[in-house]
Parts: C-alpha cells; sequence; structure tokens
C-alpha cells in the first residue's frame, strides 16, 4: 500500500499532555507564516485543541497530523470523544449553541476556525459522512448533484451528468443504480444509502473525507464494500475515519489514534499501535479489556 | 432444578397470570371509555349537523308560480322613448298585479285583490325589469314566466306553516290556500332550486336574500389574511426555528407568540378599530381591514404550525447538506422547507378555517352592516359568511331561520372542503425518513 511508499516523516507519539507540548516546542510554530506546512505530507494539523459542552471539557490538548492521502483511523471507547474531534475539523461543532473550542486547526495553511474562514468553503473542502446514511428523500442523482450544483462547480448539465456517474462509479454504487437515477435515495438499502451518501460526499471533490463510524449499520459484506471502497478513496482523498471495529482500523488505516476520557492516549503507524502499543490504556483496548 | 426452585416459580408464573387478569381488564375498560367518548362526540356532531340541514335544507328551494305576463308597452314605455333608463323606472309591480288579476279574473273583491298580491314575491318586479334589460325585445308581447312566491306561500308550501292552524294564527288566508289549491292543481305551482340565494346579496326580502355577498366578502377577507399572515408567518418561524441564536430575546418572542395564540378573538377586532380604522383611517367594513385583523389573529397559529413541522423534520437532513457545503439558507430552503411544507400547509389551511368562521372580530370593525351590493373590491363595504348567518339568525321574519340554517350549512361545507383540504395534503405528502 501507499504507506511503504511514502517517506516516513517525523514520528509523532502523544502520551500525555506533557509530551505534546514537548513536541510542539520541537517544531517552530512555523504553520502561520510559511505556506508549507512543517510536517511532510501534513494535511491537517491539530494542536492542543480543548472542547468544551458548557462546562464539561469533551476534548483536552488534542494534537494530531493527519497526513495526505492517508487514512487516519480514531478509536476509543464510548464518549471519549472521537465523534467531537471529527465534527471540529470541519466546524460541524458551529450549529451546537453550547460548544466551544479553542486551540489551532490547519488545513493545509489555513486556520480552520480563523476570522476569515467561510464555513462554507471550508466544507467543499473537507467533506463529511455520518454514521447513519442520511440520503436526502432526493433521487439518487440528485443527492449526488446537489454539492457541485450549490457550489456552482459545472456548467452544462452534461458536466453535471458526468460527475454524478463518476462519483456514483467510485463510490461503488453504479452498477446497482444506473437504471434507477431518478428514484428517491431513500429507497435504497443501507448499505446502499451509505454508499450514496460517500458519492454525495465524494462529488464535491473534497480534499479531506471525514467519516463517523461509516458501517455501523452494515451487515458485514455491506462493510467489506465500503472498506475496499476506502482503500480505493484514499489514493485521491485524505480520509479520518471513525471506528469501533478494531479490525476495522488494522484494515484500512495507516494510522491510528486511540481516545480515552477526551484525550488522545496514543497516536502513531496503526502496525505500531496494534502490534506494540506504548500505551497500557492502548493495549487494554485493542486487547478487549476495557472500553 | 431443585423442587423449592420449581415451586417458587410456579408461584411466580401464577402470580403473573392473575395480575394479566386485572391488566386485560383494565385494558377492557379503556377501551370501552374511549368508544362511548367518541360515540357521544359523533352523537351530537350528528344532532347539530343533521338539526342544521334538515332546517336549512328547505332554504335552497323555492316555490315559484306560473303567470301570464303582458309586457304592456304603456306602463314600461308609454311615451315610446325606447330608453333602457326609462324601462328600468317602469312599474313593474303593477305589471305582476295585472299579471295576477288575469289569472284569477273571477277575483273582483277590492280586498280580495289587494290579498291577491301577497301570492307573488315582492322581488318579481325585479325579476320582470332584469327580462326587459336584457332583452328589450320582450317588450309588448306576452309571456309564461315562473315568478318567485312569496315567503309566507314557500313557507306554507314546505310545511313550516301548518294548514291546520286556526285562519287568525296564520298570515296565509283560507281565501290563499284556495287560490294556492288551485294553482297546484293547474300545475303552475313548482318548487325549484333558489338560484338566487346563490347569487344575489343580502335583501330584506327573505325570498330574495341570498349568499353570494357573503361568500365574496369572506373569500375577499380571506385572500388578505392568507396573503399577510403565510408569508409572514413562515417566515418568523424560519427565522426563529432554523436561524435565530437562542437568547433571552427570543425564548421571549416565542413566549408572546404562544399568548398571541391564546388571546381571545374579539380582541383582535378591537386592535384593529382602534389601529386600523381609527388611527389609520383605513375604510370601515371592508374587506382589506377584516383581512388584516383576522391574519393577526392567524399568525400565531401559523407560526406554531411552521414550527412544529420544522422541527419535525429530521436533523440528519440538515446535518448531510451542513456537511456538504450548503449555507444555513440554503439548507432551510432546499431541504428543510420543502419536507415541512405539508405541515405547514396543513397548518395554515387549519389557521384560515378558523378565520373563515371567526365572526366576532368582524363585527368590532364593522363587517356587520346589511350590505345588499356584491363586494366589487377589497374595499368596499362587505360582510362574512360568519356574520350573515349572524344577521339572519337575528331577522324576525320566520323565512329566515330557513336562511340561517342554509347559511351555516354553506359555511359547515366550506369548512369541511378546507380540512379535507388539509387532511389530504398530510397524507399525500407524508413522508418517512
Ligand atoms: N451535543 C452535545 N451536547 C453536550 N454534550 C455532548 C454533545 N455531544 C457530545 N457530548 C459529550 O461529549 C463527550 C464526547 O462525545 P462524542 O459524541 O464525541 O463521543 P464518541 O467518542 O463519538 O462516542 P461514540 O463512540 O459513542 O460515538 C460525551 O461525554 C458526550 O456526552
Ligand atoms: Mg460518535
Amino acid at each position: 500500500m501507499k504507506t511503504a511508499l511514502k517517506p516516513k516523516p517525523i514520528r509523532v507519539t502523544v502520551r500525555n499532555t506533557q509530551s505534546s507540548s514537548s513536541v510542539q516546542a520541537m517544531k517552530p510554530a512555523a504553520d502561520k507564516n510559511a505556506p508549507a506546512p512543517t510536517l511532510e505530507g501534513a494535511k491537517m494539523n491539530i494542536e492542543k485543541v480543548n472542547v468544551f459542552y458548557g462546562d464539561n471539557q469533551a476534548l483536552t490538548d488534542i494534537d494530531l497530523q493527519i497526513r495526505v492521502n492517508e487514512v487516519t483511523a480514531l478509536i476509543g471507547p464510548s464518549g471519549c470523544g472521537k465523534s467531537t474531534f471529527l465534527r471540529c475539523l470541519n466546524r460541524m461543532n458551529d450549529t451546537i449553541e453550547e460548544c466551544r473550542v479553542s486551540g489551532l486547526v490547519m488545513l493545509d495553511d489555513m486556520d480552520v476556525y480563523g476570522p476569515d474562514v467561510d464555513v462554507v468553503h471550508l466544507r467543499a473542502r473537507i467533506g463529511m459522512v455520518f454514521q447513519k446514511p442520511n440520503p436526502f428523500p432526493k433521487s439518487i442523482y440528485e443527492n449526488v448533484a446537489y454539492g457541485p450544483r450549490i457550489h456552482g462547480l459545472v456548467s452544462s448539465r452534461a458536466d453535471l451528468d458526468d460527475i454524478v456517474m463518476t462519483s456514483l462509479t467510485k463510490a461503488g454504487l453504479i452498477k446497482e443504480v444506473r437504471d434507477r437515477l431518478h428514484e428517491s435515495g431513500t429507497s435504497l438499502s443501507g448499505g446502499q444509502q451509505q454508499r450514496l451518501c460517500i458519492a454525495r460526499a465524494i462529488a464535491v471533490n473534497p480534499e479531506v473525507i471525514l467519516m463517523d463510524e461509516p458501517c455501523s449499520a452494515l451487515d458485514p459484506i455491506a462493510t467489506a464494500r465500503i472498506e475496499e471502497l476506502i482503500d480505493e478513496l484514499s489514493q485521491n482523498f485524505t480520509i479520518v475515519i471513525v471506528t469501533h471495529s478494531m479490525q476495522q482500523a488494522a484494515r484500512v488505516s495507516q494510522r491510528t489514534a486511540f481516545f480515552h476520557l477526551g484525550e488522545l492516549v496514543e497516536f502513531g503507524d496503526t502496525e505500531q499501535v496494534f502490534t506494540s502499543p506504548r500505551d497500557e490504556r492502548t493495549q487494554g483496548y485493542i486487547t478487549g479489556r476495557f472500553g | 432444578m431443585t423442587d423449592s426452585s420449581k415451586s417458587k416459580s410456579m408461584s411466580h408464573s401464577d402470580r403473573i397470570a392473575a395480575s394479566l387478569k386485572r391488566r386485560h381488564a383494565a385494558e377492557t375498560r379503556f377501551r370501552l371509555y374511549g368508544i362511548s367518548a367518541i360515540a357521544i362526540a359523533l352523537i351530537f356532531l350528528v344532532i347539530m349537523l343533521g338539526s342544521i340541514f334538515i332546517r336549512g335544507w328547505g332554504g335552497f328551494f323555492e316555490t315559484q308560480i306560473e303567470l301570464t305576463v303582458d309586457f304592456s308597452r304603456q306602463i314600461i314605455d308609454p311615451e315610446g322613448t325606447n330608453d333602457p333608463a326609462v324601462f328600468a323606472r317602469a312599474d313593474f309591480r303593477k305589471i305582476v298585479r295585472n299579471a295576477l288579476k288575469a289569472r284569477f279574473p273571477d277575483v273582483t273583491k277590492r280586498k280580495d285583490v289587494k290579498a291577491l298580491k301577497a301570492l307573488i314575491s315582492k322581488a318579481a318586479g325585479y325579476e320582470l325589469s332584469h327580462l326587459i334589460r336584457d332583452d328589450p325585445a320582450l317588450i309588448g308581447t306576452t309571456q309564461n314566466i315562473w315568478l318567485p312566491s312569496s315567503d309566507e306561500v314557500d313557507n306554507f308550501m314546505k310545511g313550516s306553516v301548518s294548514r291546520d292552524l286556526p285562519e287568525s294564527a296564520r298570515r296565509i288566508k283560507d281565501i290563499h290556500v284556495g287560490w294556492i289549491e288551485e294553482l297546484e292543481a293547474e300545475g303552475a305551482l313548482k318548487s325549484t332550486l333558489n338560484l338566487r340565494f346563490f347569487t344575489h346579496g343580502d335583501s330584506r326580502e327573505p325570498e330574495n336574500a341570498g349568499i353570494w355577498g357573503a361568500i365574496v366578502g369572506s373569500t375577499l377577507t380571506l385572500f388578505i389574511t392568507l396573503i399577510l399572515s403565510f408569508p409572514l408567518g413562515v417566515m418568523a418561524a424560519i427565522y426563529l426555528e432554523e436561524l435565530s441564536p437562542k437568547t433571552r430575546w427570543t425564548d421571549f418572542i416565542e413566549v408572546n407568540i404562544n399568548n398571541m395564540a391564546a388571546v381571545p378573538s374579539i380582541i383582535y377586532g378591537l386592535l384593529g378599530l382602534a389601529v386600523f380604522l381609527n388611527f389609520m383611517h383605513l375604510p370601515r367594513s371592508a374587506p382589506l381591514v377584516g383581512g388584516m385583523v383576522l391574519a393577526l389573529m392567524t399568525l400565531p397559529t401559523i407560526i406554531i404550525a411552521t414550527r412544529a413541522s420544522l422541527k419535525a423534520v429530521p436533523p440528519s437532513i440538515r446535518e448531510a447538506a451542513r456537511g456538504l457545503g450548503a449555507s444555513p439558507i440554503q439548507v432551510v430552503l432546499h431541504h428543510v422547507l420543502p419536507l415541512a411544507m405539508p405541515g405547514i400547509l396543513t397548518g395554515t389551511i387549519i389557521g384560515m378555517a378558523r378565520a373563515l368562521g371567526e365572526s366576532a372580530p368582524l363585527l368590532m370593525i364593522g363587517m356587520v352592516a346589511f350590505i345588499v351590493d356584491i363586494p366589487q373590491s377589497f374595499t368596499d363595504p362587505a360582510t362574512a359568511l360568519p356574520v350573515q348567518v349572524y344577521l339572519w339568525a337575528d331577522s324576525p321574519e320566520r323565512a329566515f331561520v330557513e336562511k340561517t340554517a342554509a347559511a351555516t350549512i354553506v359555511l359547515v361545507a366550506f369548512l369541511v372542503v378546507m380540512n379535507a383540504m388539509a387532511v389530504y395534503l398530510r397524507k399525500r405528502f407524508e413522508r418517512r425518513w
């Protein structure tokens, strides 16, 4: 896979907040000034992110780098803040009134929470697939065409047809829906709906795709297809996926982050995290002793 | 399993069985309560609608008498001017009287001739004048024409005045009864659909009074209500539900909107009187003002219904659109609003139905006047259906009882149609996610 082709950049391992700040100290705060990211291949750079829901702290001092064209898996017990973290990346938390986010989230050299950032533009660059398939109650075609249309990505009907067809092809759905493009998206099966949602997300051609437990409602066969799909998509897209399945994380991701009680306990190459975890909590979780 | 645990589990299941009996009994009882409540409601509905229907049905029909009418040029246009204005001023009642005298040549006594007049409606003269207006060539000819009977004859024919009453107790005297029987025997008396009821405005003569003026008045009023309250209500609800940050101010507004929905309608009438008439000097009795007052009254209903249907749209749809980069307005206009539309329309129709049946606020702004002409514009004096019912219910003539019930039937018919539309929309566009 691609990981092998890539030069390994500096290993960022975060055991606790102490060491994470030391990592930060090592690299000068160049993100804001230099156009090129400090970490080679880092698509997104997250530093010292804290998230509060009212008075509850959901995430504490998260530091993480998401590398381009890789799959990063987020694992951890329920309620540890994986979804919260994911939603920070494309500012889906904005609409939750009591939610406050502090810290730095960089997409390339853009500060995601910067004052002049337009969330509409941001979300065109960072797409999202949700845990529960949520196609619009419109035709399959309209579902996929919606994003390109609102962003003005196409000038003609033919271009739009083209985008819809390629997106459905990339999402591995085209065979099943070729003859029923104008039927409602909600008439599809759960797995098909989820692939439709993926097609809808990639139709906008985002740089990063966030997936929050995309397979949690699916049977093993549909899950396998989506995993295959994620693998293919990672050639062109940077993917962050939340999953509860250790096997899935091991199968699809190159890097794995383990969250526990709102902290990032361990982050590293998937192989390393699963074969020789540095933290005993990680060890405990992946071997199923708690979680 | 040991013996003791077995007996324990037996008694356990016995206990469940015993409680089962009680639970089933409670269920049956509850079911009975529900059924009897519905039955009582239905019985009252049937009694109410049935009595209105029985009383009002006759109002849609009238008795007509066939007379041979001589459109004598001497009476209509003695000077031969051929001027329609002259025709209009002619004494058509005399023509009717002459036709009656010709019909009953044996009646010669002065008193009886006078009594003869009571057979035919006072409105018959207008009927003839309209015939001449539409076709002046009739002047100088003799025609067999069906003319409306007077309301006394009509009531007598419909049986609402009994033949067994002593003569002194009824307006129809024995001599009239004789003539009516004679006409009946010769086939010159019939009961037909009362078209005038559907095409005329109000009148002092019950047989000439129609509901059309009130229908037009109600339509104009509701039109104003709709174009004011629907966009305002929907936009306010969208702003409150989808766009505004939740602050103390929006809470305050929300509480007030809910309060507004509970304000008695007459208060809106008083407000309309004070603001629209006394302060803004808008025309009195006009559908424009009536519509504005009813719009104020309907607004909270529409806002509440719209907010409820916006809330019912699953958040996952909003997240999906937002996640694709739709702006807040696009999320609402492209996804949430279309999905909420059936609910919004249902709420609006129910609000409009309530506005249609509302009379108290209209009384306050003067839409209760006696208005004969059909309103032609939003500023013409007009009345509305429920107010017409109220006016007729207040009239002394026996025949207006029937008109009142008939107008109620028309009003109820409109309400049923509107509510059926609301149900249809709900069923038709009901979506499952
Ligand atoms: N909208 C919200 N309002 C208040 N608290 C929230 C909200 N969403 C999440 N939280 C809290 O934040 C913490 C993290 O939640 P989050 O949804 O990120 O967990 P998660 O790791 O995704 O869990 P799961 O694996 O069950 O999806 C939880 O304690 C949760 O109670
Ligand atoms: Mg989650």
